[in-house]
């Protein structure tokens, strides 16, 4: 810094002559991020405030938000998305790190078969997977039902997607598989970055096993937990290929999420306005979170 | 050898037992699938699952194909490898800039970048389809390539990646009369193949499987591709499991496959793009 000072003349040239060659690396990079993520997002943000529809664009402020908030459908979205995020964000965390650990000492042959099992769900994609998850759950056919019946547990056939009590859960188990796979693989390099020399210290101190994972490892994975809280919490948030592919939001909107209630608005209804009012809101309870989950992670530091 | 066995205690046994169940339990759909597309439509509608076909068909993949599902696959492969290509170009340059170059501005770039991946890329897709309707790219498979090259995530990485490369390297070569793209390619690029090795199976991968912005962009029979087309046959023709399994087999197995082939960079990229914070 104090040599640039020293030679004011030449640096601001030099400073110059980076900018200018810095952007142009940008360039091609920038024009893709401005065009497709900046402008919609504020497009968003700009028609949230308008009844926007096939027909009409006019003002009407905060109307699409207070539409909102009296909107029964609305209001049981939301409800169903916390409660997917509530239940999935900390068995998913907790899972893949139970898992994480299991198989981060293994020889490294079957540490990368684990991760790949793991991992296989998310690559054969929802649409796929969701093909599979169907029949499991068909009332006639499935497998749920024959496995259940076969050994007693059930009396009756239970229709599992069409059932108000239990469609939200059968779509949280399919969630869960298409989730953990990025948490173990995070966990797995992570745990392996552990100071080993701190973990022998803490044996030789005749730590137990247990001792060791709370006082040593924990605290030097805590980054990785806190990004896989995040991520899970805006995939949890944003959930909708499954409802779209499986319940369309039924029955009786009991898997009805904000994500596909947006889409049911903007694309069935032609109420862009609205649905995008509703993505703004979508946006701003997932930052709240995130920021929420950072302090909570920093303090525990 | 001895010595290993002894060590085994019985929660490490209890794991090991708990992790083979879970591992069929995962790789049951694929198997599922794959086994399914080949059954017959009493096997495949049989109360009592018929774990391996007993009469193997090729029926399934013969009626799938006079659905045009080579097309889907095609469009499927046209849409992730341009996506990759463009992406692996535009991030490899933004992100060696970000990482080697001092600019004006840099710091508030870096924010923008950081701030717009937090947000949730599902709630712009209102505006995004509108955008691409005003752009005349309405139905059109560039309407799905443009946002997902636009995704910051693969400038992070390669950020990443341009940091490790030493800056005397770049000066040493500059002083010797290279300009700014010799520099690049000729220094630059090799050092960061590793990364864009990791970005572009990254990006093919994920592009493929999604389905949501496919979904909203894309409409007529010609554009569809697989994981549309699988949808689509699920709607129609929702009886007729052994298609759609095929469907879903023609779907799954190819990316499946590249998965297993470059799973060390993939992990790499999942793991080192998570390495920002």
């Amino acid at each position: 810094m104090s040599k640039i000072n020293n030679v004011p003349a030449r640096s601001k040239a030099l400073v110059r002559r980076e900018t200018r060659s810095a952007y142009l690396f940008l360039l091609p990079a920038l024009v893709f991020f401005i065009g497709f993520v900046i402008i919609p997002m504020v497009l968003c943000l700009v028609t949230s405030f308008f009844n926007y529809t096939m027909g009409d664009f006019t003002f009407i402020g905060f109307g699409n938000y207070i539409k909102m908030f009296q909107d029964e459908i609305f209001r049981i979205a939301l409800k169903n998305t916390i409660l997917i995020v509530v239940v999935a964000v900390p068995t998913v965390t907790a899972f893949s790190l139970w898992v994480g650990a299991s198989i981060y000492k293994m020889h490294a042959v079957t540490r990368s078969f684990f991760r790949c099992i793991f991992y296989l769900p998310v690559v054969t994609g929802s649409v796929a997977v969701s093909v599979v998850w169907k029949w499991m759950f068909n009332k006639y056919t499935g497998l749920f039902n024959t496995v259940l019946m076969g050994t007693g547990i059930l009396d009756e056939k239970i229709s599992w997607l069409g059932d108000e009590r239990f469609a939200l859960w059968c779509i949280i188990i399919i969630l869960f598989t298409t989730s953990i796979g990025q948490p173990i693989v995070l966990y797995v390099a992570a745990l392996g970055n552990v100071d080993p020399s701190q973990i022998e210290a803490a044996e030789v101190d005749g730590a137990t096993k247990l001792q060791t994972f709370w006082k040593i490892k924990w605290p030097s994975i805590m980054p990785t937990t806190l990004y896989i809280v995040i991520i899970t919490t805006i995939n949890s948030f944003q959930c909708y290929a499954l409802i779209q592919l499986l319940t369309s939001g039924g029955p009786n909107h009991s898997t009805e999420t904000i994500m596909y209630y947006i889409y049911y608005q903007a694309f069935k209804l032609n109420q862009y306005g609205y649905g995008n009012a509703m993505g703004i809101f979508l946006a701003i309870i997932i930052a709240i979170f995130s920021a929420i989950q950072l302090k909570a992670g920093q303090s525990n530091d | 050898m001895n010595g290993k066995l002894k060590a085994k205690k019985p929660y490490d046994i209890f794991v090991l037992v708990v992790m083979f169940i879970l591992a069929v339990l995962f790789a049951f759909p694929l198997y599922w699938i794959i086994t399914g597309s080949f059954k017959d439509a009493a096997a495949i509608n049989a109360v009592q699952p018929e774990w391996f076909p007993h009469n193997p068909t090729m029926d399934n993949y013969v009626r799938l194909m006079a659905k045009p599902a080579f097309r889907w696959l095609f469009n499927a492969v046209f849409i992730s490898v341009m996506s990759m290509a463009l992406t692996c170009i535009t991030a490899a340059m933004a992100g060696y800039a970000l990482a080697k170059k001092r600019f004006v501005g840099q710091k508030t770039l870096f924010t923008l970048l950081i701030c717009a991946m937090a947000l949730p890329k599902q709630v712009v897709l209102v505006p995004l389809l509108k955008e691409m309707s005003f752009l005349g790219l309405h139905d059109n498979m560039w309407a799905v390539i443009l946002p997902t090259v636009g995704w910051p995530f693969g400038i992070f990485l390669l950020k990443q990646f341009s940091e490790g490369i030493p800056t005397e390297m770049l000066e040493a070569v500059r002083i010797d009369g290279a300009g700014e793209v010799q520099t690049f390619t000729t220094i630059v690029l090799p050092m960061i193949k590793p990364g864009i090795g990791a970005l572009a199976i990254f990006t093919f991968i994920s592009t493929w499987n999604d389905y949501f912005l496919q979904l909203i962009m894309l409409n007529s029979s010609k554009v569809l591709t697989i994981s549309l087309g699988i949808a689509k046959l699920q709607a129609e023709m929702s009886n007729d499991f052994g298609l759609i399994m095929a469907g879903a087999a023609l779907g799954a197995i190819p990316i499946v496959a590249i998965f297993l082939m470059f799973q060390k960079y993939f992990t790499q990229g999942i793991t080192m793009g998570a390495v920002k914070g």
